[in-house]
């Protein structure tokens, strides 16, 4: 698949000198502490410790956005949740003792070989690039969040999905211990999405293990989340235990819960306003003014061929 | 109760009532409001809109129930405090969320029941405000005065529904407003039910005399 750079940034966007260069240092400084590692031996990390605020070594990605990433004090602590919380501020707090260790993540459904991964080795299939993208919440907020994990398509190309296989559908962890939100009835649990196969396949389909650099914290989704920029952020779903493929349009956790207002697809656009809500502007976390929403969230240049000849307000 | 009690009284519900905003802009100062800022306000003001427009709506019941009489004279207070919390909450959407771009704020209340509903409710306490003071009694009459401030229920109505509306998935503090209004407005249904049947036994003496 032919990769191109997002050429829709105005250049007024573009990251000022002194922060880039402070991200660059943090990078070689990220870079530089994973080679010390590797040099020291495995038995200084072994793969059963990798847990929350673990560095992760790295390389950069020609799909990440020169935009200044938001603080991380925002994204850690400014989150929707709702298997912990419906407050934002709310899975911070109730997400500290979540257990991401052990975790595995079950892969079934049409694919050559069925398999169970530990977590640590699933990190491991494929080499971990920092990818800073935009994410636009259905609400009407956005991020830019610098995440760390490798192409989704490197796992599905080693699982040789068989010709069945026209969706994936993700599921989160259901345990009502560790997810006291579980135990309300605000969505149906455990969370679900999917997506269609050729979406899954698309480079910038990201299998998330880590933010700015280091293993993911609870409440973004640890241990291991999808992330699809060009959708909203409820698609990008959190703390998967188990990857299906399926040759059926999976049930979604929220079309299930409105389906008038959150359809399989939940691309952004601008020009299909929620139906209580415009999704025309947008307010970027850190920011005073309403910025114009992107179709695609920017993203068009890579994505819009996926859905060439549909028509986007009905399949929303 | 003596009237330095009531002084006193009208001070702490004075001091209560601007806490809320007191404490957004203690927030504000000190970078407390969160990620969302503007968001926040916006939430905080809402709810506090709701709130004391609640509060004021429980006063005559309660003044009944218990036969405390002074709690009548703040009423209005916590009424015009309701309107304050409103206007506030009103300034934030035309501004932060629109930017006072009238064409957008205009499509917006044609377009969106929730922001339909919200414009009603701040609509509908307006002539509340305006006619709040001693001299508007006088100049409307008693009884036409009453019958101006029953709009306050409308008010109220759309306040919650606007509310309702407007929240994502998680139902719980709307469905609260919703029980609480539900309960205000029960009891003087059931009050004006039972009044009427207080009544009826003098009417028919009456057209017996």
């Amino acid at each position: 698949m032919l990769i191109k750079k997002p050429s829709d940034i105005p250049s007024s966007e573009i990251t000022p000198k002194s922060v880039y260069m402070d991200r660059r240092r943090f990078m070689t400084g990220a870079t530089l502490f994973g080679a010390a590692l590797a040099t020291a031996g495995c038995e200084m990390v072994s793969p059963s410790k990798v847990s929350a605020n673990t560095k992760l070594t790295t390389t950069k990605s020609p799909l990440s956005t020169s935009e200044t990433p938001t603080p991380e004090k925002d994204i850690t602590n400014y989150n929707n949740f709702y298997e912990f919380s419906t407050d934002k501020y709310g899975p911070a707090e109730l997400s500290r003792n979540f257990r991401t260790s052990p975790w595995t993540v079950k892969v079934s459904g049409a694919i050559k070989e069925k398999k169970t991964y530990d977590v640590d080795s699933l990190m491991k299939l494929a080499s971990l690039e920092d990818r800073i993208y935009r994410l636009r919440c259905v609400e009407g907020w956005s991020m830019v969040i610098p995440w760390v994990g490798y192409s989704l398509s490197n796992l599905i190309n080693q699982l040789q999905p068989t010709s069945k296989a026209k969706y994936v559908m993700f599921t989160t962890l259901m345990d009502m211990g560790q997810f006291p939100g579980q135990r309300s009835g605000v969505l149906d649990w455990p969370y679900t999405e999917g997506l269609r196969m050729d979406e899954a396949m698309h480079p910038l389909t990201l299998l998330t293990f880590g933010l700015y650099g280091e293993t993911l914290p609870n409440q973004d989704g640890a241990p291991v989340r999808i992330v699809i920029p060009w959708k909203y952020g409820f698609k990008s779903i959190k703390s998967i235990v188990k990857i299906d493929f399926v040759d059926y349009e999976p049930p979604t956790a929220w079309n299930k819960a409105a389906p008038n207002e959150y359809g399989f697809y939940s691309n952004v656009n601008p020009n299909v306003d929620h139906p209580r809500w415009s999704q025309a502007t947008e307010r970027r976390i850190g920011e005073f003014r309403k910025r114009p929403t992107l179709m695609f969230n920017g993203y068009g240049d890579q994505v819009a061929s996926l859905y060439n000849g549909m028509d986007l307000k009905k399949h929303y | 109760m003596p009237r330095r009690w009531i002084v006193l009284l009208k001070v702490v519900v004075w001091a209560l009532c601007l806490s809320p905003v007191t404490l957004l802009a203690w927030k504000a100062t000190h970078d407390e409001l969160g990620a969302n800022p503007l968001s926040e306000v916006t939430l905080a003001t809402g709810h506090w809109t709701l709130y004391l427009l609640l509060t004021s709506l429980a006063i005559s019941p309660l003044r009944k129930i218990t036969g405390i009489n002074w709690l009548i004279r703040f009423r209005r207070l916590i009424g015009l405090f309701a309107f304050f919390y409103g206007c506030l909450h009103l300034t934030t959407y035309l501004w932060f969320d629109k930017f006072f771009d009238l064409h957008e704020i205009v499509k917006d209340i044609y377009k969106r029941p929730f922001i339909t509903a919200g414009m009603t409710a701040w609509t509908l306490m307006l002539p509340l405000a305006l006619t709040s003071t001693a001299a508007s009694i006088r100049w409307l009459g008693g009884k036409r005065w009453q019958t101006v401030h029953r709009l306050v229920y409308a008010s109220a109505i759309a306040g919650v529904v606007h509310f309702w509306w407007l929240v994502k998935r998680d139902l719980t503090r709307p469905e609260m407003m919703a029980a609480i209004l539900t309960l205000l407005l029960g009891v003087r249904v059931v009050d004006h039910f039972l009044a009427n049947r207080r009544i009826q036994p003098t009417a028919v003496s009456q057209n017996g005399d």
